[in-house]
């Protein structure tokens, strides 16, 4: 199928019709082609937890996952696009596993949030799943501006996955303590 | 939660029966309605707990029990460390010795009425809330070291406060078996610009009046009138706890495995409580435990000030301080045998009944006061230990409502402003930095805190002494 599909921007996706049937999720149905929506392939989300926030990074790559999860982490703070990028910190955790490994990586920036008053926006990470080096940028906090919602006490095992999705994306996922 | 997977015992009591790995029963102090309302992650929690090894008698739920991290909110279950028990990073939490603070003040509502706007501005300037904020009092390491060891006692020998506030906070104000080197010089480093402050989401300072009394006997021993003012300060141990759990979360995941202990959830991360890991994390919690006494201690000096300023007849004197993620060593009858046991308490409080020799001389016929948080712009309650709730739950009861919606839901059905006015309009004022914050901690996002203490009081847990409402709330 990936042969045969062409990207045609960045949401939707044409796929050529095959034996003249229609995809059961096609957005939209023509002669020779169905449309599909396709998920940005780099994105973060949160999800819910009763008591505190899931949170949820999905990129083409590992590290981009691990990228997005900390733009989500920073997101339940705050607005990430009221963060500006100009202060640079370097981040470096290595843990038996890619799940405890993200782990390793959110409470990393969890403390320099906590030690060094700042909030992030931005992340580079370089990791095979064992070893993570990587770089946050962000800046002080400013109350009146950045009007914290809450503080992240840390990141916990709970609905911890780190794995790639049927489609091939890396999913990297946990539950943080509010 | 569906109803036919526990076993009736009484209209309060239910039951889950010891099954698979299970060493001990589960057992949930709630009503059918509670209970109903409960998401099936608790029974999840509440059975893997009673896997563990070294449980006695059974794995507990409060009527407040909601999903949490590998322990239930609202769990509570002691350990015999002579049969192989355990203590769990997660059955005591992130926030490490969170609990509530409440102080008379000698005033009563009508003297609040005419000052309210500006002692609320008052507050909120001196009481630092929300994150980003940060406390005055800088520690070098040897002022760590002593504020670990020491907990409220030693704020008090820096002048915060004074002596006699000691006898009414749990431990006396200082947790003995702190070992300030079992905590990292991370959490140390964490805790450093943090002494003194509220810290954000569910914390507050609240002025409340007391609207209801149910007991007149206790209420006169908690030195409570009808209409009087009291001061609420819920909060924990800050940046210190937090680092302490999550690093020690992660080290007792590991090392589960070589301990021979097979998790059915990695959350409930544990170590024997006789094993090295186990001894260092029982140092750093006692140590976090002082860093939550002397943090609630700095703040009632804090929240002293701010009243002399604006209404300076009030005197301030500590009613009580309870917490509610601890595990404490504690003495309990068990089949007519007195043991020491580990008992954690995941968001349940101590309650002890009268009589009890940990209880200050006040407090020895009404029992222990359990100060029961009410959410933002809701009622709080103040309840006494009962002496049968020994023998229910090793002296334990709920510690507040819980959280009926997620955050992201409640941000989304609510707006801060709309939230601060609405409350303002019923005479509430809340202070905070976050208008999304307000909303996330919008009343209608929990559950009801009468329906779950009337719970815990028909399960023989503690005793409704009085009821407060907010009148003021500076929101972390």
């Amino acid at each position: 199928m990936d042969a045969a599909v062409e990207r045609t921007g960045m949401y939707l996706q044409r796929v050529p019709k095959a034996c003249g049937g229609k995809l059961p999720h096609a957005l939209v149905t023509t002669a020779k082609y169905d449309w599909i929506i396709v998920p940005p392939q780099r994105t973060w989300e949160h999800f819910s937890h009763q008591a505190d926030i899931g949170i949820r990074g999905t990129g083409a790559t590992l590290s981009e996952a691990f990228e997005q999860a900390a733009c989500a982490l920073t997101a339940v703070i705050t607005d990430p696009d009221g963060v500006r990028a100009t202060r640079a910190v370097e981040i470096r955790c290595e843990a038996q596993d890619p799940e405890l490994l993200l782990v390793d990586w959110l409470n990393a920036i969890v403390y320099e949030m906590a030690v060094q008053h700042l909030l992030f926006s931005r992340f580079e990470v370089r990791t095979d799943g064992h070893r993570l080096s990587g770089c946050a940028w962000g800046e002080a906090i400013d109350i009146p501006r950045h009007q914290p919602a809450v503080e992240v006490k840390g990141a916990t095992l709970t609905e911890l996955k780190v794995a790639q999705d049927d489609g091939g994306r890396w999913i990297a996922q946990c539950i943080v303590d509010v | 939660m569906d109803l036919s997977r526990f076993e009736r015992v009484t209209d309060n009591e239910w039951r889950i029966n010891p099954v698979g790995a299970m060493r001990v029963p589960g057992i949930i102090y709630a009503d059918a309605d509670l209970i109903r309302g409960m998401d099936d992650k608790v029974y999840e929690q509440i059975t893997n707990v009673a896997t563990l090894p070294g449980i006695i008698k059974a794995s507990y739920a409060m009527p407040d029990a909601h999903w949490g991290y590998g322990f239930p909110i609202g769990g509570v279950a002691a350990f015999d460390a002579a049969q192989g028990g355990v203590v769990s990073a997660g059955g005591v939490g992130f926030d490490i010795s969170c609990g509530v603070r409440s102080l008379t003040t000698g005033l009563t509502r009508s003297d609040i009425e005419p000052h309210k706007d500006s002692l609320a501005d008052v507050l909120f300037a001196a009481i630092p809330a929300g994150l980003g904020s940060t406390g005055t009092i800088r520690l070098n390491d040897r002022g760590m070291q002593a504020m670990l060891t020491g907990g409220a006692r030693w704020a008090v020998s820096q002048g915060y406060g004074y002596q006699d506030d000691l006898q009414y906070i749990e431990e006396y104000g200082c947790m003995a078996g702190a070992l300030a080197e079992e905590v990292s010089q991370q959490a140390k480093r964490r805790q450093r610009d943090e002494m003194g402050t509220l810290g954000s989401g569910n914390h507050y300072l609240e002025v409340q009046h007391v609207i209801e009394i149910y007991d007149r006997n206790a209420a006169r021993a908690f030195a409570l009138h009808e209409n009087d003012i009291v001061v609420s300060i819920h909060c924990g141990s800050r940046g210190l706890g937090h680092q302490i759990g999550t690093e020690f979360l992660k080290s007792m995941a590991i090392a589960a495995h070589q301990y021979g202990i097979e998790l059915p959830d990695r959350e409930l991360a544990c170590a024997p409580i006789n094993s090295p890991l186990g001894e260092s994390y029982l140092g750093a919690m006692r140590a976090g435990i002082n860093c939550a006494l002397a943090n609630r201690q700095i703040l009632t000096h804090l929240a002293r000030r701010a009243f002399e300023g604006i209404l300076p007849r009030a005197e301030l004197s500590v009613l009580y301080d309870v917490s509610h993620n601890t595990c404490k060593q504690e003495e309990h009858v068990v089949d007519g045998k007195p043991m020491r046991l580990f008992v954690h308490r995941k968001g349940a409080t101590r309650a002890l009944g009268p009589g009890h020799a940990d209880l200050p001389e006040a407090f020895r016929e009404s029992g222990q006061p359990v100060l029961i948080g009410g959410s933002m712009g809701t009622a709080s309650y103040i309840l006494a230990g009962l002496p049968q709730s020994e023998q229910r739950c090793f002296a334990s009861a709920c510690h507040g409502a819980g959280r009926a919606m997620s955050r992201r839901k409640a941000s989304k059905q609510w707006h801060g402003r709309q939230v601060i006015d609405d409350l303002s309009a019923r005479g509430i004022l809340i202070r905070s930095h976050s208008y999304r914050g307000v909303a996330e901690e919008a009343p209608g996002a929990y559950k009801d805190v009468d329906a779950v203490v009337d719970a815990a009081e028909n399960a023989g847990l503690a005793r409704k002494v009085v009821k407060l409402a907010p009148v003021i709330c500076v929101k972390g």
